[in-house]
């Protein structure tokens, strides 16, 4: 019996510090705290990726399915289609970043630790670039064995995961905005594709540059907007995060 | 208290609503005044002939629409900031109303855009980036308008909307740059040359002094539209209010 005991302390996390204040470390630990709830909630649960994975491979398969008789090569649409399927499948992820908690009753909880609120904001980003990142790396190995072309190219991976950044980067504020609203699964996608275009034109085009074997000279202004973005909106979600629940 | 004011505002025509009369009346005069000038006023392109020549006519609709659109989304965003700082719901207001008409000039410009570029681009579509960014913009804002009435308590729909519509203002430029490095076949009246553009047309003195009258038109139909609903959705906001004190 002690020894059940002892296994059990183990599993309900050991207690983080949380001063308030306390220099860049301390807040680091803040924001891994926060992200290691989520990850954990996904390892007990399994609820966000499972969701996530099967639906971006239905996708990826519906795709495959629709285009294999009318497109000559599948390398013209195979960048589109990745990027597509990482947006949309992407989505279903953030909706339950916080919708989740307002489900269970546990947003007040969260909102109430005693870490400051872009301590919440950076938390649940890597937790979603985690589910995001895991998820895109399924889908790029569906897509190498359905559309026999190899998106593992260095250049392109650090394309996806700078385009991944900016995504979940504004999607984790929007998916914090609508999560109380009435329509929130429906409300998201909306708000958020039409900000992803330049993410999503950048990753459309270094992508189908890396296809067709371009030089890194001509790929580099794509990584340039990727990465721009994500710096100006990682901030500015940053700045304005702390607005949201003012009142609760 | 509160009913003698209701009854003070009843009691017949306050000067501001006399000056947006005035307003109202003079952005009627303003549009008559544009079509005039771009109609009849205006020659005809020197170096288009046929359709292109009478299509280029609709260039001034497009243009005045053009500075509706970006006028709205400016004001927007200065409204925004501005109640994210005072939160005073007159700001948000201005926010709401300038976006309601900066998305029908957008509609308007895309439109228009689109009635042009059929027999210049013998297409109605392109993606090209103007085109693209224009586009996406008032999707932006068409989403905007739909999240904010699904947020029932008035403080937090200004300031989720008010959020919401920085960051969206914030991906505009990106949209245009990212799409700028795929081809562009607009044309660049005014400022640099595009070498590849199509449709483009050289510039005479009546063709400027009708562009000019456009744009004032558009930016008199604006202000008219945009304080109109301004005041509009005030109106809005005492009537709830009052509901809920009777409640």
């Amino acid at each position: 019996m002690i020894g059940v005991e002892r296994d059990e302390t183990k599993l309900i996390a050991r207690p983080v510090s949380m001063r308030l204040g306390g220099g860049m470390l301390a807040f680091l630990r803040k924001v891994w705290a926060v992200c290691a709830k989520d990850l954990r909630a996904e390892l007990r649960g399994r609820e966000v990726f499972s969701t996530m994975t099967s639906f971006s491979v239905l996708a990826v398969l519906t795709f495959g399915l629709a285009f294999d008789l009318r497109v000559p090569r599948s390398e013209m649409i195979a960048p589109g289609v990745l990027w597509v399927v990482i947006l949309f499948g992407g989505v279903l992820g953030l909706n339950r970043s916080f919708g989740a908690e307002v489900d269970r009753g546990t947003l007040p909880a969260l909102l109430l630790a005693p870490v400051d609120r872009s301590a919440i904001y950076f938390g649940k980003l890597l937790a979603n670039l985690a589910f995001t990142l895991a998820t895109t790396l399924v889908i790029l190995g569906v897509m190498f064995f359905i559309f026999d072309v190899n998106m593992f190219h260095p250049v392109n991976v650090l394309g996806v995961a700078l385009g991944i950044l900016g995504y979940v980067g504004v999607g984790t504020i929007f998916a914090a905005l609508t999560a109380s609203s009435r329509a929130r699964e429906t409300m998201l996608p909306i708000l958020l594709l039409p900000v992803m275009v330049p993410v999503f034109v950048a990753g459309v085009g270094l992508t189908a540059g890396v296809v067709d074997g371009k030089t890194f000279d001509d790929l580099r202004q794509w990584l340039g907007i990727l990465a721009a973005f994500d710096l100006i909106f990682v901030i500015v979600a940053y700045l304005l995060f702390d607005l949201i629940w003012e009142d609760a | 208290m509160s009913t003698a004011t209701i009854k003070s505002k009843e009691a017949g025509w306050r000067g501001l609503d006399i000056l947006q009369l005035v307003l109202s009346l003079l952005a009627v005069g303003a549009m008559g005044a544009v079509m005039w000038a771009s109609l009849f006023y205006a020659r005809d392109a020197t170096n288009l002939a046929g359709d292109e020549q009478l299509a280029q006519r609709i260039f001034y609709i497009h243009m005045g629409c053009n500075i509706g659109a970006l006028a709205g989304f400016l004001v927007s965003m200065v409204g925004s900031i501005a109640y994210l700082i005072t939160r005073n719901l007159s700001w948000d207001r201005l926010s709401q109303a300038a976006i309601e008409v900066g998305v029908v000039c957008g509609l308007g410009t895309i439109i228009t855009g689109m009635f042009w570029a059929k027999p210049t681009w013998n297409t109605y579509w392109t993606w090209d980036p103007r085109l693209t960014t224009s586009t996406i913009t008032v999707l932006v804002y068409l989403a905007f308008l739909l999240f904010r009435n699904g947020i029932d308590n008035r403080q937090t729909r200004a300031r989720f909307g008010s959020i919401y519509a920085i960051l969206a203002f914030l991906s505009v430029p990106l949209t245009f740059y990212s799409a700028r490095l795929f081809r562009s076949i607009h044309p660049v009246v005014y400022g640099n040359e595009n070498p590849d553009a199509q449709g483009g047309f050289s510039v005479g003195a009546s063709m400027t002094q009708t562009l000019m009258i456009s744009i004032i038109g558009f930016c008199i139909l604006f202000s008219a539209l945009v304080i109109l609903r301004w005041r509009q959705l005030g109106t809005e906001d005492a009537l709830a209010e009052l509901r809920e004190d009777l409640e």
